[in-house]
């Protein structure tokens, strides 16, 4: 199936999406931005622009490029052999893949959590300390500070604020996922990325993990990657439906999912394909 | 029936059988070889009965005083086809390897005799086992007690105990001897030398000073008299050991004075209930693991073997740890993979196959010949042309053994950084860490079980080996342990003594092969403990490190 791509990102860019966001504060944004694994395609030049401190979901069938764009945006992609992209994308107006900009940087800045939760084989304490180290801080009274700050923030002291030296395995599934976004977000990024990161989870975890995104978008710019179409309605502000490495609609998450404008849109959120 | 077979093979059931007996089998051998070196080896130092016996000797009657050491069935055929005069009817005959000791009086320490010539055999409660610093044993009867060559008059029955008393005493002379000798003397030579070379070296730099001369020549003198004082100890105390001496009478009648400072124990075995047996099974353990070797390495202890076999894995085990691991990391994480990885990893895997008397010849060739000789020429010009580190040492014996086991550490980490999931490894750099960092604060601490076991196949290889160190520097007798309280107090280029070399050198090389073979065993079997200890020990730092990275879900 072939798509008239060119068109479909001028009429984005230059009207509804534009409109969409002009209230908001934006965080990042892409411009014609398309990435190649060797010869195959896997984005086709998207636009569009993620507001700051809001929840942004991308929904689409799998392999349609939407974990891919999402690991572009801190540069996760870099580890993977013989990739190349077009176009740019931007966080706070700054080119993500300038040559100037420092990888490590970034991802201090631009946070992620993944699908399957990935502790260290560390205490609890020490998995949401690792990225504070890593910043050089030293100061004992100061990380236990940020490490206590972050489990609060990802709701997870009340359960395991009392055995922070016990090894991260002994948690659960979801009290796992949420250790991660502790680390995550210890060393305070700016941006959270979340690469579906309920979808190991049982339906209760599930739940706390979706009340915590809530939470974080208070403080944070929140992208997160989905299946479940449901948890996209639940929890963002702004969904983004791609297909195939493209971006077929962009709107506020209410308007997609009631009234969405693309068919292909419509055909996925009715379940006809995905 | 053709189908019934046909479905016992389909089962699985001959599968299974195939594969437990293989493991049985295997065991069997295991356990087999452990028990044989255990039984033949421990087994050597329980006391043992000493028999009187008269023996028909073709003809000739003959007193015989000795432990019976190998007793074993043989044909009579042959015995009698043996053209040593026999002529038995039986068909078997049983022939006793009776220890007879007393080799500077019969010349030999062995006599071979058979069974239908023991006209009567007798347990003398007072037959006296004496092992001595030369000549090996000694087996015979007390007759009387010297003192400065005059006969102490003692009754009968408490001479033995009068033995007793002297004996310890002569003991703790001896200990005193070694002492000085060993530690004091052994001070003073180190320090002599040291001061030798010291002059020549400033002789070789053509420096005139004469401060530093007088400097050497004061600490010279001061060595000399302090040599001198303890010469006169020592001198004293040979005097003073040289007191007392026994008069023996052996088997047949001849009588022998014997010095108690060439004794070193003194032992009634017949006269021993189990109690006293034990105890002496332990004590003669005890000084077979602590002492040092007598008489060509067949007598005394293993002391300075066992302590140059794990001296020598450890050491071997500091080089080639870092070495193999930081090699794995570079070939797993930073290069880039294609021909030439795929090349190198086929050396490395091939070099573990390559025959480890091939790494001794490369290590005598590079390191003890061309890196030791330069060294020698480079730092320590004063001691040649006798080579420092020229000549093969504890060192360059640990170097090449690195070389030979570096494969097994290479690809066991490779395997470890392998097995590392790619979601912890992005988890890290998602926070921000460089490759680096990610490297050093996780991968590495979660692949450290995994450089462990290739540790301990190392060890396990390496102590064991012995060709390649017959080569780099295992001797028959090293003076000197390569650790003492001389500064720097680790001698890397000493000389060192193995237990395996040892028991190639005891049991084929000495020259008292028979009596010398329990030894062998006992070596062996010290030699296994040795290693199973040291991978007891790997093994354990294995485990705790693989509870604390523990990942319960994989």
């Amino acid at each position: 199936m072939s798509i008239d791509t060119p068109a479909l990102s001028e009429e984005l860019l230059s009207g509804k999406e534009s409109k969409i966001l002009d209230q908001e504060d934006i965080c990042m944004e892409c411009h014609d931005f398309s990435l190649y694994y060797s010869e195959k395609q896997a984005l086709f030049k998207i636009n569009m622009r993620v507001p700051s401190k809001r929840v942004t979901a991308f929904i689409g069938p799998s392999g349609c490029g939407k974990s891919t764009l999402l690991r572009c945006m801190n540069r996760m992609n870099d580890l993977v052999d013989g990739v190349r992209l077009e176009g740019k994308l931007l966080l706070r107006g700054e080119d993500v893949y300038d040559r100037s900009v420092n990888v490590t940087d970034l991802r201090r800045r631009v946070g992620m959590v993944f699908q399957k939760p990935n502790p260290f084989p560390k205490s609890i304490f020490e998995n949401v300390a690792y990225g504070l180290r890593l910043q050089g801080i030293s100061n004992k009274r100061e990380i236990e500070d940020r490490v206590e700050w972050s489990l609060k923030r990802s709701a997870l002291w009340d359960e395991v604020g009392s055995r922070l030296q016990e090894n991260a395995f002994s948690l659960s599934g979801g009290q796992q996922q949420r250790l991660v976004i502790a680390r995550a977000i210890a060393i305070q990024p700016e941006v959270l990325l979340l690469d579906e990161p309920a979808s190991a989870l049982d339906p209760i975890s599930t739940l706390k993990i979706e009340e915590l995104i809530f939470e974080l978008k208070s403080q944070y710019t929140v992208a997160i990657v989905t299946h479940n179409m449901q948890q996209a309605a639940r929890v963002s502000d702004y969904t983004a439906f791609m297909y195939l490495g493209e971006l077929i609609e962009f709107d506020a998450t209410d308007r997609l999912f009631t009234n969405p404008k693309e068919k292909k849109t419509e055909d996925y959120i009715t379940g006809r394909y995905g | 029936m053709n189908t019934e077979k046909l479905g016992f093979i389909k089962s699985g059931t001959p599968w299974v059988w195939l594969n437990a007996g293989a493991v049985s089998i295997s065991m069997i051998m295991v356990i087999g070889l452990v028990v044989l070196i255990a039984v033949r080896g421990l087994g050597h130092f329980w006391p043992k009965t000493i028999w009187e016996i008269d023996y028909n000797d073709r003809g000739n009657l003959i007193l015989l005083l000795g432990e019976r050491s190998i007793v074993e069935t043989v044909s009579a055929k042959q015995l009698n086809a043996s053209g040593a005069g026999y002529q038995f009817e039986d068909e078997f005959v049983e022939r006793t390897l009776l220890k007879i000791g007393n080799r500077d009086i019969y010349g030999v320490d062995f006599k071979l005799i058979t069974k239908p010539g023991e006209v009567e055999v007798r347990k003398p409660k007072d037959a006296i086992l004496f092992e001595r610093t030369q000549w090996g044993n000694f087996y015979g009867y007390l007759e009387s007690i010297e003192e400065s060559e005059t006969q102490i008059p003692v009754a009968a029955d408490k001479l033995w105990q009068e033995l007793q008393t002297r004996m310890s005493r002569v003991d703790e002379l001896r200990d005193q001897i070694h002492q000085i000798e060993k530690f004091d003397i052994g001070r003073i030579n180190y320090q002599l030398e040291k001061l030798r070379l010291q002059k020549r070296k400033l002789e070789l730099e053509g420096i005139n000073d004469k401060q530093a001369e007088t400097d050497i020549s004061q600490g010279r003198d001061q060595l000399n008299q302090d040599y001198e004082v303890l010469k006169n100890e020592l001198d004293q105390l040979y005097v003073s050991i040289a007191r007392d001496r026994v008069l023996m009478r052996v088997a047949n009648g001849q009588q022998k004075y014997i010095r108690l400072a060439d004794v070193v124990k003194a032992s009634k075995p017949n006269a021993m209930g189990f109690g006293t047996k034990l105890m002496h099974y332990f004590v003669n353990l005890k000084d077979f693991l602590t002492d040092d070797p007598r008489e060509a390495n067949t007598e005394g202890g293993i002391f300075p073997a066992i302590f140059g076999t794990v001296m020598m894995v450890l050491l071997m085990s500091v080089i080639v740890t870092p070495f193999g691991v930081v090699a794995a990391i570079y070939l797993r994480e930073y290069a880039k993979q294609g021909f030439v990885t795929r090349l190198v990893r086929i050396s490395v895997n091939n070099l573990a196959g390559v025959p480890s008397i091939v790494y001794g010849v490369f290590g005598l060739g590079f390191f003890v010949y061309f890196v030791g000789g330069n060294i020698d020429q480079l730092f320590f010009p004063e001691a040649l042309p006798s080579p420092t580190f020229g000549s093969g040492g504890l060192l360059w014996a640990s170097l090449t053994l690195a070389l030979l086991t570096v494969p097994v550490v290479i690809v066991a980490t490779e395997e470890g950084l392998a097995r590392i999931p790619s979601a912890v490894r992005e988890g890290s750099l998602a926070l921000g860490a460089t490759k680096a960092e990610t490297l050093w604060r996780t991968v590495i601490p979660m692949a450290s079980p995994a450089m462990m076991t290739g540790l301990i196949l190392a060890v396990a290889r390496a102590a064991g080996e012995v060709a390649p160190l017959m080569l780099v520097g295992a001797v028959k007798l090293a003076p000197s342990l390569p650790v003492d309280l001389n500064a720097p107090f680790i001698h890397l280029e000493r000389k060192f003594m193995h237990l395996g070399f040892h028991i190639y050198d005891v049991g084929f090389q000495s020259p008292n092969v028979e009596a010398a073979r329990p030894l062998v065993y006992a070596t062996a079997l010290i030699l296994v403990a040795v290693i199973i200890l040291l991978n007891l020990s790997a093994i354990y730092i294995r485990n705790h490190l693989r509870e604390k990275y523990r990942m319960l879900e994989q």
